[in-house]
């Protein structure tokens, strides 16, 4: 059957069989490095016309419907208009971390992008700690948040970089034990590993209840750690106006909401990679036909398809609930969510031991 | 005029016992305003806080003044009716309601019974139609989008209404001295039907998105404690000071027009935090649907404007007249030479009263708290500064 995994294979061996070693990773790596910005440019638009599509779906209106067929082509209009405006620099920012804060927000949601297994075998990296690595690499965008905050000269931004710092590195935890007890479960760091442990049933629905917990816990964390409301205190529109990227404008501020939807669509990713079985096809038991049938969709389709369920589900969060306050935000976490996903992961350590999982 | 750095050095003078005036040395002054989102309009606040905990809030009025008081002065008494139509804009027809009711009182004139009910039809539609804003710009302050714009379906359909009959969708200068300007439109009570039965039931789409969310809940309940004693000593009227428990609706205490004649209650709660104001202007709406469906069929025949001369003239003296708009008591206090023009004219607005309750609620509570507490207040700068 036709895969992407016989494209990349085909590319792989045609590279090194034309050119000596170094050369040919090094070919690899531009074509990866092009497929990686190529692969930010269409879904920064996609998401952000999603978001408006979404938004106005649940808010009676039509959203945008002018810019090219059914205002397909609103964000790339609004794309070259941001590229084309003016990026301003505060007076008493100091310039050189208020330029670079964009970057490494940027720069931390493209290396997360590493381990990801889009479809069957179309994966960049397929690191032995993938997961781990996930987890450590997205805590820097924290770093940049926290610099554009300070750099910006600006009191709002200020404290809407404190909320973001407090937030991100409470629901860091929650986040964690939830990914450890999938972990826990397929028995492997590894992204290839844990998606091939599914083969006979996602997580999700073979873990029994501790896996659906652990997996609301994940989806309310990564929420919170994308700044997605109901958890969008950094940038709490109508308590710090624009919370950290208040003073950022043109290009910079795209930068910042390029990687704001960049960074939900990689959690959202990871998601369905450790819940829902990245590319798996979905199989119920021994309905064969059922199971062959699923099996002709390209699993570069379930992945997409699994992550665009997620992400719709964080997008009808945030038009939907009113935002939490800063107190109740972190007390939901270290109080509630931070001991339940502790006690869950013995549950899942107890079932892992015992093979109690189906 | 104040400046910026006396703002800052004003709000950092400690008191020496350490009283609630005290300000550490490591506060954050913040402007919140004239120009941000959660102000809805041009106030600004000046909050100092110690961390994210507001220490002491000092609002500064003065960018939106008009001095409509003084204007007012140069009108006649069919002209100034208009002019208070900008003030409230969003209870327009219960302040020009107002002002006509002190000039009728000044020239003892009777209002026929069309005109009476017609009047109170459009305030209530009016309420309705402001509380309806103040619930969607309440839930976008606390982060929720979507309710804004469900607000503003069944808002839309009153303002198709009023734009019918009075010709205008938010200043509709529909009140005039002894009456109302025209007769209502021949479809005004079917449409006024349709909208009560649609409006109905989405009153309970509104407490299934917003009231019962445990997230908006916990964001209302125990926030900003206005207390009765308090209440009344700030001088706070409306859904606010109903909400500590205070009774001090014009309509059941002073009626005027036909409100001794229909039946509604008086929404009162205890709490006296966010969330009993909310739950108050919420329950209001009911009350004001139950107006409107007992007198949308009950307009009398007869006419809609009471005879008056071209120029009128107040006799010498002072008249005060009071009404309940959806913010509290609305006060017009005329003092007249016996002229054309009223000497002096003072109104009472309520939003001015109940923004002086801000600071002393609001002090301790979180800057996110700070919204659920102004957005409760209801507050309409224009309303604030005249």
């Amino acid at each position: 059957m036709f895969s992407l995994e016989h494209i990349t294979d085909f590319i792989q061996q045609w590279l090194y069989a034309t050119f000596n070693p170094t050369m040919a990773l090094i070919l690899e790596c531009v074509i990866v490095m092009l497929l990686v910005i190529g692969l930010f440019a269409v879904l920064g638009l996609v998401l952000v016309l999603m978001e408006r599509k979404v938004a106005a779906r649940m808010q009676i209106r039509l959203g945008p419907n002018r810019v090219g067929p059914k205002g397909m082509l609103q964000t790339a209009a609004d794309t070259l208009k941001l590229m084309m405006k003016e990026g301003l620099t505060p007076d008493g920012a100091d310039k050189f971390l208020f330029n670079l804060a964009p970057f490494i927000v940027m720069i931390a949601a493209m290396l997360i992008m590493a381990p990801i297994a889009f479809a069957k075998g179309f994966q960049i990296w397929d690191i032995n700690i993938g997961v781990l690595y996930v987890s450590a690499v997205s805590s820097v965008s924290v770093i940049g948040i926290l610099m554009a905050g300070w750099a910006s000269n600006n009191k709002y931004s200020l404290l809407g970089a404190m909320r973001s710092g407090a937030q991100i590195v409470s629901y860091e935890l929650s986040a964690g034990l939830s990914i450890i007890s999938i972990v826990v479960l397929s028995g492997s760091l590894q992204v290839s590993d844990i998606i091939a442990s599914q083969q006979t049933g996602w997580w999700l629905f073979r873990g029994h209840i501790p896996a659906i917990i652990a997996f609301v816990i994940f989806i309310i964390a990564v929420t919170a750690e994308t700044n997605r409301a109901p958890f969008d205190l950094a940038e709490a529109e109508s308590e710090l106006t624009a919370g950290f990227h208040t003073e950022y404008s043109g290009m910079k501020f795209a930068l910042f909401f390029l990687a704001e939807y960049i960074n939900i669509f990689i959690v959202c990713a990871i998601g369905a990679t450790l819940f829902l079985g990245g590319w798996m096809p979905l199989h119920i038991g021994h309905w064969e036909g059922f199971n062959q049938i699923m099996d002709y969709i390209p699993s570069s389709l379930w992945f997409l398809g699994k992550t665009f369920f997620l992400i719709f589900l964080i997008m009808w969060f945030r038009w939907t609930f009113p935002r939490l306050r800063v107190d109740q935000l972190l007390s939901l976490e270290w109080k509630y969510l931070l001991p339940i996903s502790m006690f869950n992961l013995l549950l899942i350590t107890l079932i892992a031991i015992m093979g109690w999982h189906f | 005029m104040y400046r910026e750095t006396q703002i800052i050095e004003s709000a950092k003078t400690t008191s020496p016992n350490g009283g609630p005036d005290a300000v550490d040395d490591g506060a954050l002054v913040i402007n919140v305003g004239p120009q941000h989102p959660a102000t809805h309009g041009v106030l600004h606040l000046v909050i100092t806080l110690q961390g994210e905990t507001i220490q002491k809030i000092e609002p500064h009025l003065g960018y939106i003044h008009r001095s409509i008081e003084k204007m007012c002065e140069s009108l006649s008494y069919r002209q100034f009716i208009y002019v208070t139509s900008r003030m409230d804009y969003l209870s327009a027809h219960i302040n020009n309601h107002g002002c006509a009711l002190c000039v009728e009182k000044g020239l003892q004139l009777e209002v026929p019974p069309r005109a009476q009910v017609i009047r109170v039809l459009m305030d209530e539609l009016t309420r309705i139609a402001s509380h309806e804003l103040w619930w969607g710009a309440m839930a976008m302050d606390l982060g929720a989008f979507t309710p804004f714009f469900y607000a503003f379906r069944e808002r839309e359909t009153i303002n198709d209404i009023m734009e019918e009959t009075c010709g205008a969708r938010l200043t509709m200068n529909y009140m005039v001295p002894g009456g109302v300007m025209y007769d209502i439109h021949p479809n005004f009570q079917k449409r006024v039907k349709d909208f009560i039965q649609l409006f109905t039931n989405k009153i309970d789409e509104y407490d299934d998105l917003v009231t019962g969310n445990i997230i908006f809940q916990n964001r209302t309940q125990g926030v900003g404690v206005l207390t009765a004693a308090d209440a009344i000593s700030y001088g706070c009227t409306g859904p606010v000071a109903r909400g500590s428990g205070v009774a001090c609706d014009i309509r059941k205490l002073y009626p005027y027009e036909v409100y001794n004649k229909v039946a509604f209650d008086e929404i009162i709660e205890t709490a006296g935090d966010s969330y009993a104001r909310y739950l108050v202007r919420i329950k209001e709406l009911k009350q004001s649907v139950r107006i409107v469906e007992q007198l949308i069929d009950n307009i009398p025949e007869g006419d809609f404007q009471a005879k008056t001369k071209a120029v009128l003239k107040l006799p010498k003296g002072e008249f005060y007249s009071r009404v309940e708009t959806a913010r509290g008591e609305f006060g017009v206090y005329i003092v007249s030479e016996g002229g054309t023009t009223p000497y002096r004219i003072k109104f009472r607005s309520p939003g001015f009263s109940n923004l002086s309750a801000l600071d002393h609620i609001s002090r301790g509570c979180k800057i996110g708290d700070l919204m659920a507490i102004m957005g409760t207040l209801d507050l309409v700068i224009p309303d604030i500064d005249r």
